[in-house]
């Protein structure tokens, strides 16, 4: 077996050292009863080259990778992965390396996490990130349960009806075991496509736990998260904001100076592509006042015996391997070479770079939006969007059908998640369209 | 503070040259104008505080030349015990990436995805066998969060019998997530001690069980590299309350083709892909964490489940009544399941086998020969062993100290005071990709540093000698928090 360097000889030995006549004492110990049934029926191992080809077999067979014009959305976001991304998370020396509990032998991901935290403060306008989460959609669970840590008397839960399915779903996971905490639906206003401010107001109470809110939101939506932070506010509960198309941050306002208290979101959109799903990475920001009840690991700055610069895990007093059953969370492995590729590919996008490539989404978006208007395609709502919009259509299946056979993917229906919206579909558009794909998707969803 | 510009590297905010970037885009500043234009400036952000300046050959440098501080499995050996830091085969990197895996959305209408979902019933069917249990989700983002879906799975089961119960028995021995993740479902961790030889023994666990006892979680091999050897005593008597066994699937390289947790008793049972099945650890993840089931809890595992499509494929079932819910967004870490499907190809049902008895052939081997340490257990090891030393005692060295001076051989050291039950512990892996030289380099490495620490104790004590930086000052990391990097002079605007 290539991946085992023991030779006949050496398994002799080394057997004959421990004092074993063969591989098989050296589980005669494990109970017989068990090791009789321990056959593994699977194939026999393959050589690289039948790996090679069975799994590009398997890959072949997802047509919808490649050759059809795109506009799914929806929590993943379709962007340029720059090759020097690619180069850095490929090195040996990142990739195969652990958790860095041993700083002396990890500076180099060490000072890489410390640079990721910065420029997601950087990113959200909050003092504070983490070394990231897992994805978008955990960390805004985790988020809602640290803000439960900081004010436990408070139990109502606001999650914005107009926040991500998966998200929405991945909160109501978490948050199934705390029977204190009361999760209601915050609808959203039916032209707008944002939050029913109003409503929020009657929930905004001394109970307010925390509002929930996408920015932007399912529908594509930009959110007046300056106004519900303040409603939030004013009741005593925390504003937490989440992004799943985090490019969007590079344009908009940052959440923590809306006054979010606590921003998470997917970095998927920073260098990693779809991969059907994942793996991606969470992101984590807060306040500086609430950092001993943040989640998940974090890297600070301090310096050697020789009083150099130097870089290690720290308040680990937080974290399930010091304090067990009263860690902030149970997360251990986490994404961190996810956040690596986030932290090269926002380095090199940089701040001219990332603001002009949002700008760029936010423009074709528009135009595409722009177009298919002028087909008589309007969108659902009015309020104001970055990279994705809602449309309505009146045959929305068989549009959608007939868009697949030109080979056009032409977005993300919201039934069955949002049964009042089950004629509408949500389109994002990004710098890998043209708007020559536009008017094909015009004419295909005209039909 | 300062920095040795030969052996360390700016951060990259340092590095910055206001009017420098990394990338060109097609719309540039003229789109940027428009876009503000178009959403109006009370949307727009003025700037982006701090953010670096750079070209693409100073990023390609910058991290290069870190990559190059990092100690990982690849080019170095790295015994970290708990963590099997085994080789990552170069190809399954590279499928992973075939574009056919890489481009696809997960919104991809199933019918043109049906590779994908393929190989996940593939990949779920292959750890069903290996695991000995009936169902496997490949949801949970890693080895915690298949435990979080355990236990809510837990919860789950009793609420729907209307008879819930509150406590979970978890060994002394046990990780930290284990813990950690019974006060996230709810549940209060009852803390089951091990015997004097590193074992559970079941009058021990028969103590504890009662009508409340919702499920027991068990490590096994243990933290202490031992085999439980009353496993099925236990889960027998596990079952008799009613109770639920939990396997915490993190020492599976030492049972591949040895025993399967479900032979064991085991409900439930997670793996973690970036142990056993060889995908890379990538500094802290992402790996994976698959749970899997015997047949009665299936109904319970989370949200989505592949089930068969009409037109005779594969297709996402996304809501399933009794479900716990979903743990993240989408499918699960696609392309870490790649890896581990291409992987389970390779070693096939001999590889496997193997595999488990060479990794616990070194460990033993490494037991056997570190004359001046000793083990924490008179059992046999599995894939593991957990060693102590009297140098605290003799010199005043810890095994912190020991830790540190590894470093200086190049070698990345053992977990260290960890499992808790043995002071000083050093928890040795191993794993079955090393060759006998490496082990026996580790060795007379080990027994220098000893020897050394007699004679010299300060070697020791003030290690790494060799490394881009000298022993990193952790307290101090702690005391005074500084978390992100602040630009010298004060920021306008954001």
């Amino acid at each position: 077996m290539r991946f085992i360097p023991h030779t006949k000889e050496d398994i002799d030995e080394m057997l004959a050292a421990v004092g074993a006549n063969d591989l098989e004492d050296l589980v005669a110990h494990v109970p017989a009863e068990l090791r009789r049934r321990a056959a593994l029926n699977l194939p026999p191992g393959m050589s690289e080259a039948e790996v090679a080809a069975q799994l590009t077999d398997l890959a072949d067979r997802n047509r919808g990778a490649r050759g059809y014009i795109s506009f799914l959305g929806s929590g993943c976001y379709r962007h340029y992965v720059p090759a020097a991304v690619r180069a850095v998370i490929a090195r040996a020396e990142f990739a195969t390396s652990y958790t860095p509990y041993q700083p002396e032998a990890s500076q180099g991901t060490t000072q890489t996490i410390f640079e990721f935290q910065t420029l997601i403060a950087q990113l959200t306008g909050l003092p504070v990130a983490n070394a990231g989460m897992y994805d978008g959609a955990s960390a805004a669970a985790e988020a809602v349960l640290m803000a439960h840590r900081l004010l436990p008397k408070r139990h109502r839960v606001v999650l914005a009806r107009a926040l991500w399915p998966d998200y929405r779903a991945t909160i109501r996971t978490y948050l199934s075991a705390q029977p204190a905490l009361e999760v209601v639906e915050l609808p959203f206003d039916g032209e707008k496509g944002t939050c029913d401010e109003a409503a929020l107001m009657e929930l905004a109470d001394e109970q307010l736990l925390c509002a929930v809110i996408g920015y932007p939101n399912a529908f594509g939506m930009i959110e007046p998260l300056e106004r519900i932070a303040r409603i939030a506010h004013a009741a005593g509960g925390l504003a937490i904001s989440v992004t799943a198309e985090a490019l969007a941050m590079g344009l908009l306002r940052a959440a923590g100076a809306l006054g979010a208290d606590i921003a998470v979101g997917e970095a998927q959109s920073f260098g990693l592509a779809p991969q059907f799903g994942g793996p991606w990475a969470g992101f984590f920001a807060t306040r500086q006042e609430f950092v001993r009840q943040m989640p998940g690991r974090l890297v600070g700055m301090t310096r050697d015996a020789e009083g150099r610069r130097a870089f290690c895990l720290t308040l680990a007093t937080r974290e399930q391997h010091i304090r067990r059953e009263r860690a902030t969370s149970n997360i251990c492995t986490n994404h961190s070479l996810c956040a690596l590729a986030a932290a090269v590919y926002l380095t090199l996008m940089g701040r001219q770079g990332l603001r002009e490539l949002a700008a760029r989404n936010l423009e074709l978006a528009h135009e595409a939006a722009a177009m298919l208007a002028a087909n008589g395609l309007r969108p659902r709502f009015n309020a104001p969007f970055f990279n994705e919009f809602t449309l309505a259509l009146p045959n929305l299946r068989s549009a959608l059908s007939t868009a697949q056979a030109r080979a056009i993917l032409a977005g993300v229906p919201l039934a069955p998640d949002y049964p009042e919206l089950a004629d509408c579909v949500v389109l994002a558009v990004t710098e890998l369209n043209s708007p020559g794909e536009f008017s094909l998707l015009c004419e295909a969803l005209k039909q | 503070m300062t920095y040795d510009i030969q052996r360390q590297v700016a951060l990259i905010f340092e590095e910055s040259v206001a009017g420098r970037r990394g990338v060109d885009l097609a719309g540039g500043e003229r789109s940027l104008r428009h876009a503000r234009e178009l959403l109006g400036e009370a949307l727009c952000r003025e700037d982006i505080d701090g953010f670096p300046e750079v070209s693409e050959p100073q990023v390609l440098r910058h991290f290069l030349r870190l990559s190059q501080l990092n100690f990982s499995q690849a080019l170095q050996f790295y015994p970290l015990g708990s963590c099997t830091m085994k080789y990552n085969p170069v190809l399954d990197d590279e499928l992973a990436a075939l574009p056919g895996f890489a481009a696809l959305h997960p919104h991809t209408p199933a019918e043109l995805a049906q590779g994908a979902l393929e190989l996940m019933a593939r990949l779920e069917a292959a750890l069903a066998e290996i695991s000995g249990m009936d169902a496997v989700s490949l949801h949970p983002a890693a080895g915690a969060q298949g435990e979080l879906a355990g236990l809510l799975i837990v919860r789950a089961w009793f609420a729907k019998r209307g008879a819930a119960r509150r406590k979970v028995i978890i060994p002394d021995t046990a990780h930290g997530t284990n813990p950690a993740s019974c006060s996230l479902a709810g549940f209060e961790p009852v803390v089951v001690r091990s015997n004097a030889r590193g074992f559970l023994e079941t009058d021990e666990v028969r103590r504890l069980l009662s009508d409340d006892v919702a499920a027991m979680m068990v490590t096994n091999p243990n933290t202490e590299g031992i085999f439980e050897p009353e496993i099925v005593a236990i889960a027998q008597a596990v079952h008799e309350h009613g109770a639920l066994l939990y396997l915490d699937g993190a020492n599976l390289n030492a049972l591949l083709g040895v025993a399967k947790p479900g032979d064991m008793g085991a409900d439930l049972a997670h793996i973690n892909l970036h142990k056993t099945f060889s995908t890379p650890h990538g500094g802290g993840g992402p790996g994976a964490g698959p749970l899997a089931v015997k047949r009665h809890l299936e109904p319970f595992l989370p949200n989505p489940r592949l089930r068969p499509s009409a037109s005779g494929g594969l297709e996402i079932d996304p809501d399933r009544p009794d479900s716990i819910g979903r743990l993240r967004a989408f499918h699960g870490n696609f392309a870490i399941l790649a890896r581990a499907y291409a992987y389970i190809l390779a070693m096939g049902a001999d590889g496997c086998a193997l595999a488990s008895r060479i990794a616990i052939l070194n460990a033993n081997y490494v037991r056997k020969r570190l004359v001046r340490y000793h083990s924490a257990s008179p059992e046999p090891s599995m894939h593991e062993c957990v060693m102590t030393h009297d140098l605290e005692r003799k010199a005043d060295v810890s095994t912190l100290d020991i830790a540190k001076r590894l470093l200086d051989f190049g070698i990345h050291p053992p977990t260290i005071y960890f499992p808790l039950t043995v002071p000083g512990a050093l928890m040795i892996e191993p794993t079955e990709s090393e060759n006998r030289e490496t082990l026996d380099r580790f060795i007379a490495a080990m027994e220098q540093v000893y020897d050394e620490a007699l004679q010299q104790p300060a070697l020791a004590k003030n290690a790494p000698h060799h490394l881009p930086v000298r022993r990193v000052d952790e307290v101090e990391a702690a005391r005074h928090p500084s978390l992100r990097w602040q630009a010298p002079t004060p920021p306008t605007g954001s």
